[in-house]
């Protein structure tokens, strides 16, 4: 009854959010109720018993995307009534590319096919949820079966990020930059000359 | 009466029900307590450090002082500016405080003594210390005002930055415990030689958790010199105060962390046989206030960094070490076939 209860709470909350996610008229306000969608979908994760996604989802996706969805949104500077008048112009437009996107996707959907290799992988016994952690056993299936496209996708990931960091990064000529090993390697002898002075001789 | 003691709602729902909301409320009770008199200790700690006597009017030796404080910030007016965000500028501070308390729930203070002993604690504690960041990014914008909104920037590439190294200490960790249970943590056999190769990376953590709870030498999001109070500086009387007791709820929850981590959480220091008869959970304070001291040590010591400095120290001193410290710990596991 419990486990009811939460399903419904959790999947209302998360529909309700994400459904003011597009709603909201204030960016901020989007990205917020984004997070709460978030949270509340890795509360879904945690009643099917899977408790490493639903602590990755939030580490991931709310510790660290949707930290940066906010920082960028917070930064913009919007005037709301002129993003308004814009919108029943664009409209047409919009219905049209999600035309497409859905028309495209329910093709793809249609005309799925599973390789032979998911098969036997999908054959293979699985363990009962409470005789091994799914920590294990995603550990198991991720290092063993599926380690090649897991590879992948991590050089995927890190030529997209060297990809956004060569497209923005530039040279300025003209800065001075703190060299910290310069500093450490300084010596007293290369600043400063001790004399000894008589006195009544001046300098 | 009787029949309703015997009914089953009692037996699978009420009694469970009652008995978590008592060790919810005894551990919320205690950690309150804890920060009360943490910010006692800072200010005695500080003063002895400077040779003043710090608060010494309020009862004996100033004992009272927190509890003057607490009544003092109560009894004030909250001001909220009229350019605010209300609805987020009065959750940020009850956002903060809430999930500084909630990462208490999987915290054992003691052999099985934990309100939730999950299979997976450790993301849970990183998850939610990684939560942190938007009250204050929620309160910096909320507030409508320049220093706060630039207060909230620092910190949250700040938090964003030293979330990374600290991630990469906790996988070195587990590495050596294969486990992300927390008792499963401290109760992990660790050989000498494991302990050492750690010892590095508890440096780093130390360092982590000042940049991730906003403490000196890394208080940017604050520095009252040119911010004047940062992401606070428009909040008043409650509000204030909560986002002050978050902040100490944070560091004690961090100095946790690092005891269960590193420090053997309840088990006596350096495996002694000798010192098991004193209880675990009075060395699991001990080695607490151990942490907390180094934080208000700290604080007295070093000036506050600037602020590519920190990024520098976060990005290309911490993050290349770490990852290259969790191969080297992993290659020699593996090697020597100590792996768990």
């Amino acid at each position: 009854m419990l486990e009811t209860i939460a399903f419904y709470l959790f999947a209302t909350v998360l529909t309700l959010s994400a459904l003011r996610v597009i709603t909201a008229r204030n960016p901020v306000h989007s990205v917020l109720f984004l997070i709460l969608a978030f949270f509340n979908a890795a509360g879904l994760f945690v009643l099917l018993g899977a408790e490493f996604v639903a602590m990755i989802l939030v580490i991931v996706y709310v510790g660290a995307v949707a930290v940066l969805f906010l920082f960028v949104v917070m930064m913009l500077d919007i005037n709301f009534v002129e993003m308004r008048k814009g919108a029943t112009r664009y409209m047409p437009l919009g219905v049209l590319l999600g035309g497409v996107l859905l028309t495209e996707l329910t093709m793809l959907f249609g005309a799925w096919k599973f390789s032979p290799q998911i098969a036997q992988n999908a054959a293979s016994p699985t363990p009962a949820i409470d005789s091994v952690e799914n920590t294990h056993a995603i550990g198991a299936i991720l290092y063993t079966d599926y380690v090649f496209i897991f590879q992948v996708s991590g050089l995927v990931l890190l030529v997209a990020m060297i990809g956004a960091i060569v497209l923005t990064h530039r040279v300025r000529a003209g800065v001075r930059h703190q060299k910290v090993s310069d500093q450490v390697n300084r010596k007293i002898s290369d600043s400063m000359d001790i004399q000894s002075i008589k006195p009544g001789s001046g300098a | 009466m009787q029949e309703f003691f015997n009914s089953l709602f009692w037996t699978d729902y009420g009694l469970p029900g009652l008995i978590m909301v008592g060790q919810i409320g005894a551990m919320i009770g205690v950690v309150v307590f804890a920060v009360a008199y943490l910010t006692y200790a800072e200010r005695k700690v500080l003063g002895a450090m400077q040779r003043r006597q710090g608060p010494m009017t309020v009862g004996p030796f100033g004992l009272l002082q927190p509890i003057a404080d607490g009544v003092k910030l109560l009894s004030k007016e909250t001001i909220i500016p009229s350019q605010a965000n209300k609805p987020i500028f009065i959750l940020a501070p009850i956002m903060l405080f809430t999930l500084a308390l909630v990462a208490w729930a999987v915290i054992p203070v003691n052999y099985k003594w934990v309100i939730a002993d999950i299979n997976v604690g450790v993301l849970y504690l990183f998850a939610i210390s990684s939560m942190g960041v938007y009250g204050i990014i929620m309160a910096g914008w909320a507030s409508n005002s320049k220093y706060a909104f630039l207060g909230a920037m620092r910190s949250a590439s700040q938090m964003v930055s030293y979330e990374v190294s600290m991630g990469l200490v906790i996988v070195t960790v587990l590495l050596c415990v294969g486990s992300l249970n927390l008792t499963d943590v401290v109760m992990a056999d660790r050989p000498f030689w494991v302990q050492i190769m750690l010892l590095p990376m508890l440096v780093v953590f130390l360092v982590s958790i000042l940049a991730e709870t906003n403490r000196a030498p890394f208080d940017l999001p604050e520095g009252e010199s040119e911010l004047s109070g940062g992401f606070m500086v428009e909040y008043s009387a409650m509000t204030y105060a909560l986002f002050f007791l978050g902040e100490y709820a944070n560091m004690i929850l961090m100095s946790a962390m690092t005891t269960i981590l590193f420090l053997g959480g309840w088990l006596p220091p350096f495996g002694i046989e000798a010192l098991a008869f004193v209880p675990g959970i009075i060395w699991f304070v001990l080695k607490i206030c151990a942490v907390l001291f180094f934080f208000i040590w700290t604080r007295a010591t070093f000036p506050r960094y600037r602020y590519d400095q920190l990024m520098r120290l976060g990005w290309k001193v911490f993050l290349p070490f770490s990852l290259l410290w969790v191969v080297v710990v992993a290659g020699v596991l593996l090697t020597f076939d100590a792996l768990p």
